[in-house]
């Protein structure tokens, strides 16, 4: 008995938050679409989740796609298989790594800013004042961070990918001997658009989840410091999660038959 | 003033927080060009009796009329034509601190496309003029600024767009008391310059009297006592007396959970 009320009221606070969620996110992609459109901030938010996520994304990227190599050499070395490197580098980079390491990566980096600016903005009332001063803050804040969010993800990715390629490129030829211009040519071979253009499509995707997340969490932070530690936690972890979730979800849209 | 529309009439506004019953049948007047201070204990629900007004919350059940326009309930357009009449000085002054301080100043102008931007610096300068506030100040952060100035950056903001209510929250909690007579004179002056009525709440007698021309007490979700700030020390209501007296004796037990 005890243990089934124990579910319920968990599945009930469940329905609940994704109710409340996804109202949040109904009203915030309608302010995204109705001006005013507030062209500075969303500048301002291309450059904090873009730009400064570079040097993170980036490094990711080129251990990510160095240690790719270098595991693929010492499974298929029992197959004698090396040519089949490049092609293992490119895909699982294209389709799977690349989006969700830069996901993981921003939604620590970004997601739990947004989360601790908005939520500080709550408790001191910020929030409030915007309103006062005929500004919704939906729009004002919310909106601008969603849309740099689906604009600059896939731009991320992009370069992550180029990066993880490259950094396979590296072991593959500096620490396995391969010949340069042949792992180049398997590499270019094992480019499709379909891989890259899903990844892209996955970034996009991933970077809404991290943008309304944080704010979502920022928004409905309550009850001073504390409350705004715990909605950047929330932001990040709930955000990783859903990433993980949206990436299966995709992949399996997109290439299960 | 009673024969005119009276700017906000409140009729038994109720508000509750699950089974916390905050607010609980308010009747309140606001007439035009008045000031009136609403005091009451921390804790009795001020706060949230202005954000009801304001519309920052909605009310459980009641009626708030502004110029005669019922507002609760109403959205969209209707209540941003509304929301341009006030202006609000929030208790920690709540100013965005991604923006310095001309910003901050001209913030609702802005937003309201009554001014153009590259004006905008020059319309900050003037209004931080009239609270004694410098030029120098216009470039600062709002984390730069001590406490009392940005109650007064604060302050600007509030009267820039000419708001016809201005609402205050608390304004001199937390400064000291040259700091808040200050503030509170800058108050009574600036709510004057522009003509507006203000609607206050306060828990500090001294700013009450200064500002108000009538005072309402907030106790247990209701107003107990209204009248013009004179008659505040004879009241007859011992509820009134212990508060503005300060005494820990009396009919009013304070709750250890607000
Ligand atoms: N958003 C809210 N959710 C739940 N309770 C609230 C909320 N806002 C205020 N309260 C409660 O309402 C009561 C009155 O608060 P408030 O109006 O801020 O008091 P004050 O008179 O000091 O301004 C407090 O007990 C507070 O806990
Ligand atoms: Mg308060």
């Amino acid at each position: 008995m005890n243990t089934l009320q124990l579910v319920g009221a968990f599945a009930l606070s469940f329905f609940a938050v994704v109710g409340r969620l996804t109202l949040f996110g109904v009203e915030a992609l309608s302010h995204c679409l109705r001006p005013p459109f507030y062209l500075r901030s969303i500048g301002r938010q291309l450059i904090d989740i873009g730009y400064y996520s570079l040097p993170v994304v980036g490094l990711t990227a080129i251990f990510t796609g160095m240690v790719l190599a270098l595991q693929s050499y010492v499974g298929f070395a029992r197959f004698s298989a090396e040519g089949a490197i490049a092609n293992v580098v490119v895909v699982s980079i294209t389709r799977e790594l690349g989006p969700v390491l830069a996901g993981l990566m921003v939604a620590g980096r970004i997601g739990a800013a947004m989360a601790a600016e908005i939520g500080t903005m709550r408790v001191t009332e910020q929030l409030d004042a915007l309103t006062t001063l005929s500004t919704n803050p939906m729009k004002y804040l919310v909106a601008p961070r969603l849309i740099a969010g689906v604009i600059v993800l896939p731009l991320l990715v992009i370069i992550a990918n180029i990066i993880g390629i490259f950094g396979g490129f590296i072991v593959a030829v500096y620490k396995l001997g391969f010949n340069p211009a042949n792992y180049l040519q398997n590499t270019f071979e094992a480019l499709h658009v379909d891989d890259v253009v899903s990844g892209l499509v996955k970034a996009a995707v991933f970077g809404f989840i991290i943008s309304l997340m944080g704010c979502y969490h920022g928004y409905t932070s309550r009850g001073g410091a504390q409350g705004v530690g715990q909605a950047t936690t929330s932001a990040v972890v709930s955000a990783s999660i859903l990433i993980l979730c949206f990436d299966y979800v995709l992949t399996e849209l997109f290439f299960a038959k | 003033m009673n024969a005119a529309l009276p700017k906000i009439s409140i009729r038994g506004l109720c508000k509750a927080f699950g089974r916390k019953v905050v607010l609980d049948g308010i009747d309140l007047d606001l007439g035009s060009g008045e000031s009136v201070v609403v005091i009451g204990g921390s804790g009795s629900g001020k706060s949230v009796l202005l954000k009801c007004v304001l519309g920052l919350m909605e009310p459980d059940a009641g009626s708030i009329l502004i110029d005669g326009v019922e507002t609760v309930g109403l959205r969209g357009e209707p209540r941003d034509e509304i929301g341009r009449k006030f202006g609000m000085l929030f208790q920690g002054a709540a100013l965005f601190d991604s923006l310095p301080v001309w910003e901050n100043v001209t913030f609702g102008l802005l937003a309201q496309q009554k001014i153009r931007r590259h004006d905008a610096r020059g319309i900050a300068v003037a209004k931080l003029a009239q609270v004694g506030l410098g030029a120098d100040v216009c470039d600062l952060a709002p984390s730069e600024l001590s406490g009392g100035m940005q109650k007064r950056v604060a302050l600007a903001r509030a009267i820039a767009a000419d708001p016809e209510i201005i609402f205050f929250d608390e304004p001199t909690t937390g400064l000291d008391p040259i700091m808040a007579d200050v503030i509170n004179s800058l108050i009574v002056k600036t709510t004057r310059e522009v003509g507006a009525s203000a609607l206050s709440i306060t828990h500090d007698m001294a700013s009450a009297r200064k500002i108000a021309h009538r005072i309402a007490m907030l106790y247990q979700g209701a107003i107990i006592w209204a009248g013009p700030v004179a008659d505040v020390d004879a009241s007859g209501d011992p509820r009134v007396d212990q508060f503005i007296h300060g005494r820990a004796e009396g009919p009013i037990q304070m709750a250890v959970r607000a």
